[in-house]
């Protein structure tokens, strides 16, 4: 193994053996890339098996009651357990991370959190109350907005016009005020519009505003996305893969944008994130998925380094037949034995490498 | 930092990006279009240049336009193919009707008797549209078309066994499925297949336009209002719309409603049009050319559908002279114009020409995007 490559390799590689030099075992593995299909949770992890339950909440929302609180959480599509068993508590002001490999079934929990699919198990608690039985409605009205991987604006409505739909519940007028545009409606419109450009001017958007939402470039469409979903007022704001697609200078401009936002509007973010620089840098607590469990919780200091999140990540026995997880921890009892950890922990590593060069 | 994001958003890839819709400048086009239209039509009857034939079409092409309008807010604005706005049609001409000849002893003054058949025909078709609307609004695309379908076809067949009449002490009877006993020829209002008859002919040009004004009036600033926000960003995009709290169903059935409404306007004005009446006139033809000229006009162009309904109402009159030949050569030119509006090449074709004579163009506003796009590109 050559010094130079040494350097890039994250922490706890040359333990498990995931090091720079077996990027191309790596980089082909099962976990990586690739559609998301979603294995059935129940035959991948033993259920009793535990992971640190312990309660993360940041020190500054320690003396408040938890904005959300889920219980349990899970769901079946058919006969197969797309999430099971899943626990968070999430403060007031936190900024939560939710990471996991595709198709761990991250998108799954915040449709599960905003009523896009019922549960079928488990009890979700946002702001004192339990969610059973609210509609997608329902829970925007009571306080929890997101925005969706694949953007979804009202692409051919102005950007303006984006955020007033999302003012609808504060603007008070009706119908007929709308039909007839009374004295009501201007005195209305008048004020919504200043609030829709009160936004525009935090995300410093505002010379955007006539623009058809649709023909915005990407990063500005992500933005107004977030905008959107903060007019709303949540308490709570749901953000999946906010910088999916996005240039370094455009996730470090994001970053602090969501900073800001969770400062200013002091409000609660939970996110899903492939991008782990902007993960480790913003979110308090982190949750780690994969095949539809939570395999860690913690500070970003302890995902970093722990075994299971850099395995899922990165994956064991490449090509190989999926085992089960105490087969798996057999493997690495054996290879501790022999000693052999340092080149190869599992599988026929020397086959791979053969073809990595 | 916040300054920082600002600079670079504002900056960034705006090149590409498109000007939304502009509401004042479709309203001033579309009050202009009818202004304009309005003095012409009446000047060429006062000088004797349009004919007779085409007066007479002169309310049922202000019907029509106005039909156009109120169907282009389910097509175009809420996004939902509706194939059975002839019904409602049909409920407001014959409520009309009824109405109309009851207050005949009631109210000497026309255009008040007028006024209340138009308002209470547009709250029996909203009626009309909220009961049909309610069951089937959970259904999307191709198969609410059908449903509104044999939804217009039910309404046609309702009316066709519906009878009203006035005996001589100028009650109102009714009876369904069945004549009314003992009612000479004059008393009759509705009947049946024959449909309303002895209508005393209230409708004028000015009428029609007025309530066409009324129907556009309507349509523009529910466009331009909270309603109509919602109603666009449902049709945009229906998941995102839940996720910011708005009901879908519900407005879906409002865009649905005032629609239903409107044409129930249109209807009753088209039935005061005409002596006789009968139900088959509201079938799904009807249905279909409504459709045709919110389609010829671009979905969601309101004013596209305007000049699209006026000139498609026109000209079977004018294709007088093909006599036999009169619909085939009528297709022919729908499928002309079909092409022209929808074939890109053409399209680009058309506005490059429109680009060299166009004398108001304005070069700093023209370079970022293509000319003439805001309209035809809703469709």
């Amino acid at each position: 193994m050559a010094d130079k490559d040494k350097r890039k390799d994250m922490p706890g590689a040359s333990e498990t053996g995931h090091t720079y030099e077996n990027r191309q075992e790596i980089y082909y593995n099962d976990n990586v890339g690739g559609r998301a299909v979603f294995v059935d949770a129940k035959e991948q992890y033993d259920p009793d098996e535990p992971y640190n339950e312990q309660v993360y909440l940041p020190e500054k929302d320690r003396d408040k009651e938890p904005i959300l609180q889920v219980n349990g959480l899970g769901i079946d599509f058919g006969g197969l357990t797309a999430v099971d068993n899943f626990n968070l508590t999430l403060g007031r002001t936190e900024i939560g991370g939710l990471i996991g490999p595709n198709g761990a079934g991250k998108t799954t929990i915040f449709n599960m959190l905003t009523k896009v699919y019922e549960p079928t198990r488990g009890e979700i608690i946002f702001n004192g109350k339990s969610t059973k039985g609210m509609s997608t409605v329902d829970i925007n009205k009571a306080g929890m907005a997101r925005t969706f991987q694949n953007i979804r604006l009202f692409d051919k409505l102005t950007v303006e016009e984006n955020i007033k739909v999302a003012l609808h519940h504060t603007t008070d007028y009706g119908l007929i005020d709308g039909m007839l545009h009374t004295p009501k409606y201007k005195h209305e419109e008048f004020r919504i519009r200043k609030e829709a450009m009160k936004y525009l001017k935090i995300f410093g958007m505002t010379k955007t505003a006539e623009y058809r939402a649709g023909s915005l470039p990407y990063g500005a469409q992500r933005r107004l996305e977030i905008m959107r979903a903060l007019a709303t007022k949540p308490k709570l704001l749901l953000l999946d893969e906010p910088a999916a697609g996005m240039n370094p200078s455009e996730t470090s401009e994001l970053m602090e944008t969501i900073r800001e936002i969770r400062d200013r509007f002091q409000i609660a973010i939970f996110l899903i994130e492939h991008d782990m620089n902007l993960v480790m840098n913003i979110c308090e607590g982190i949750v780690v998925l994969n095949y539809g469990r939570v395999i860690a919780k913690g500070w970003p200091e302890d995902i970093q380094s722990n075994p299971k999140v850099i395995e899922a990540y990165l994956g064991k026995d490449r090509g190989k037949e999926k085992k089960t997880k105490k087969a798996k921890e057999e493997d690495i009892e054996a290879a501790l034995a022999k000693g052999k950890l340092e080149s190869a922990p599992s599988g026929k590593p020397d086959e791979g490498r053969k073809e990595a060069q | 930092m916040a300054d920082r994001i600002l600079k670079s958003i504002n900056t960034r890839g705006l090149k590409n990006a498109v000007r939304g819709s502009e509401y004042k400048k479709e309203a001033l086009i579309s009050y202009g279009i009818l202004i304009g239209g309005y003095i012409l039509l009446q000047l060429g009857a006062m000088t004797g240049l349009i004919g007779r034939n085409l007066q007479g079409q002169f309310v049922p092409i202000c019907v029509y336009v106005s039909l156009a309008i109120s169907l282009n807010l389910v097509v175009g604005i809420s996004g939902e193919l509706s194939l059975g706005h002839a019904g409602f049609m049909a409920v407001g001409a014959f409520t009309g009707a009824v109405v109309v000849r009851v207050l005949e002893n009631g109210i000497g003054f026309a255009p008040l008797r007028l006024l209340i058949a138009l308002l209470i025909s547009a709250a029996v078709a909203a009626l009309a549209g909220l009961i049909i609307g309610l069951p089937i609004l959970g259904l999307r695309g191709d198969y609410l078309a059908i449903v509104t379908l044999a939804f217009g076809e039910i309404i046609k067949n309702f009316m066709n066994v519906i009878y009203f009449a006035l005996d001589e002490n100028g009650h109102l009877k009714f009876a369904f499925n069945h004549e009314i006993e003992g009612i000479d020829n004059s008393g009759r209002i509705l009947t049946g297949p024959i449909g309303a008859t002895g209508v005393t002919k209230i409708a004028t040009f000015t009428y029609a336009a007025i309530l066409t004004a009324f129907t556009l009036f309507v349509v523009l600033n529910i466009k331009n209002s909270k309603q109509g926000r919602a109603i666009m960003a449902i049709r945009d995009n229906r998941i995102a719309g839940e996720s910011i709290g708005l009901n879908v169903k519900k407005y879906k059935l409002m865009a649905f409603v005032v629609s239903a409404s409107l044409a129930g306007m249109a209807g009753c004005m088209f039935g005061q049009n005409f002596s006789t009446l009968a139900p088959v006139k509201f079938n799904f033809n009807t249905s279909v050319l409504i459709l045709v000229f919110v389609v010829l006009g671009g979905i969601g162009n309101i004013w596209g559908g305007m000049i699209a309904a006026a000139l498609l109402t026109i000209l079977p009159e004018a294709l007088r002279q093909f006599s036999d030949y009169r619909m085939l050569v009528y297709s022919i030119v729908l499928i002309a114009v079909m092409i022209a509006t929808y074939n890109p090449t053409i399209k680009s074709r058309i506005s490059t020409l429109w680009d060299k004579v166009n004398p108001f163009k304005n070069k700093d506003k023209d370079k970022g995007k293509k000319p003439k796009k805001t309209g035809k590109e809703a469709a």
